[in-house]
């Protein structure tokens, strides 16, 4: 059994290779010149980004959140079916995600462009056309859409597992809707808040095709930075690696946080 | 009683409403899309006639196609290699003592937890370091790369539910550790295998980010041929491709779930 173990030995070396090292080049080419000096100044020249790092995070929280209100209670509705028809409601929801995400985007750029499908029923029905390509808005729109099937699994996935008689006992012993739903539901679907939480923010915060396809020129996020100094026109991958740092940093702090409030309900429960 | 009736009828409808509300929206973009692939002009608002003209272009898009092929090959070369690494690596972090188990998981899960586009440059930087071309070759060991993980997890779950009484007792009747790991291990965890293979496939086959960093000039995959389309001046073919990858996605989830509950039928016959 012992012997088995030396299976590990082709893992660690691949893991060193392929995560520890890449990740070790990103931070020498952080704190590095072109010419291979160590400086800071890549570092801090980020700072001259602040607002679009700003801008990143609030975009990726507003769609987080909307994405946990409007998915919150589909996923209830959708995890008290039970058998078949909640086979297929799983299915119908995976779907969409077979489809590349370059081609779900497209497919809002289709709806609201300014001559598009949206405007073209707002001036049937009488209302005036709103202007929602290029702005905030559709790019927000663009990351709960795409990433909304992430919010729902692991929703879903803990919602199933609340036995209904739970709630059958805090009824029968008095309780209201409400209070079933604070002291019962949301203690109990904390992990998988957690967790579509983490899952719809990290790719979110990260993006740079959606900001540019739906976002215009104007609405540059972090993702956007730092493919613009790898593969865009400003070159530097020096600049680009010190972003990528950044971002990287920022989201293990953001998943420590969420981890935290995890670990602290854990906690309430056991007491 | 009626009232709490009436308010349970009323509550019945609301959820109805709102699954059907949330529904449309993620259905709707897809159906455009679709709806347009066969209008016969370019525009992408207004409806002028029924056409497979976009699907004819599409077929003799040789960009298209190479790039379909490409991704094939790069998709399933890449999970039957990183199906082998991860499956073999599960195997042994899984019987490493415990302090180092957790250690070496965690490390596992850092190319998932982090995000793509930084996965994608760190890859991308380790290849020019190396002075390797990027192109074909890289394209696959970076998939490989952020394949081997998501086997490792699949495998995992179905290790730690394998009695390890199991591979002691094989031992004791003489089998020696390749023997254990072929005919004790492998037939105990293939289910978790077989989940990693399709979970890697799948993401290969869907993946953007990390090969737009990794592929170089040379060498397309079907979403990079799809990136580009999208730069240009949006032809409908790229709707026809959409409804095609559509069909594809629906039936292979009907055949696999049809499967799934055949299976469930005939265990419950049992």
């Amino acid at each position: 059994m012992k012997k088995l173990r030396i299976l590990s030995l082709p893992y660690i070396s691949w893991v060193c290779m392929f995560t520890i090292v890449p990740l070790l080049i990103v931070i020498f080419f952080a704190i590095t010149t072109p010419s291979g000096e160590f400086t800071i100044l890549n570092i801090s020249n980020v700072g001259r980004y602040f607002s679009v790092i700003v801008k990143s995070i609030l975009l990726a929280s507003i769609a987080t959140f909307i994405s946990l209100i409007i998915s919150y209670p589909f996923s209830y509705i959708i995890s008290r079916v039970g058998g078949k028809t909640g086979k297929i409601a799983m299915m119908i929801i995976m779907l969409p995600m077979w489809m590349n995400f370059l081609l779900r985007t497209c497919a809002w750029m289709t709806i609201l462009e300014k001559n598009g499908l949206l405007n073209k029923l707002l001036v049937y029905l009488n209302f005036s056309p709103v202007n929602i390509i290029n702005t905030k808005i559709a790019v927000v729109i663009g990351m709960i859409y795409n990433y909304l099937p992430f919010m729902v699994l692991p929703l879903v996935s803990v919602m199933k597992k609340i036995e209904p008689s739970v709630i059958e006992a805090a009824q029968d012993l008095g309780s209201s809707g409400f209070s079933i739903f604070t002291k019962i539901i949301i203690p109990l679907t904390t992990p998988g808040v957690v967790s579509g939480v983490t899952m719809v923010f990290v790719p979110a915060v990260s993006t740079f095709i959606i900001s540019r396809m739906l976002g215009g020129g104007g609405n540059l996020l972090i993702g956007d930075l730092i493919d613009m100094q790898f593969l865009g026109n400003s070159y530097n991958p020096h600049l680009g690696a010190a972003i990528s740092l950044v971002l990287m940093v920022l989201i293990l702090l953001c998943m420590s946080v969420m981890n935290q409030f995890e670990c602290e309900d854990m906690e309430g429960k056991l007491v | 009683m009626k009232v709490q009736k009436n308010h349970k009828i009323k509550l019945k409808f609301i959820s109805k409403l709102y699954v059907v509300l949330f529904l449309l929206f993620m259905y709707v973009p897809l159906f455009v899309l679709i709806v347009f692939s066969f209008n016969e002009s370019k525009s992408r608002s207004v409806w002028t006639g029924f056409t497979l003209t976009w699907y004819n272009k599409l077929l003799h898009n040789r960009e298209i196609l190479h790039s379909a092929l490409n991704t094939l090959i790069i998709a399933s070369a890449a999970s039957a290699i990183a199906t082998v690494i991860g499956t073999v690596s599960a195997v042994g972090i899984h019987f490493l003592k415990r302090r180092w188990k957790q250690a070496l998981m965690t490390l596992a899960s850092l190319p998932i937890m982090n995000p793509e586009i930084v996965t994608g440059v760190s890859l991308m930087l380790l290849f020019t370091f190396l002075k390797l071309k990027l192109g074909f070759a890289t394209l696959i060991m970076a998939h490989i790369a952020f394949n081997v993980p998501y086997v490792i997890f699949n495998v995992m779950p179905k290790l730690e539910q394998m009695d390890r009484h199991l591979c002691y007792a094989a031992m004791d009747l003489g089998c020696n550790s390749t023997g254990v790991f072929f005919k004790v291990i492998l037939p105990e965890i293939y289910p978790g295998i077989i989940s990693g293979f399709l979970m890697s496939i799948a993401f290969s086959l869907d993946d953007f980010v990390i090969s737009y960093f990794n592929s170089g000039p040379t060498s397309q995959t079907l979403p990079l041929a799809i990136f580009a389309m999208t730069r240009r001046k949006v032809s409908p073919e790229i709707n026809a491709l959409s409804t095609i990858i559509f069909v594809a996605a629906l039936i292979i989830i009907l055949v696999v779930n049809g499967k799934e509950i055949n299976k469930k039928k005939r265990g419950g016959e049992k």
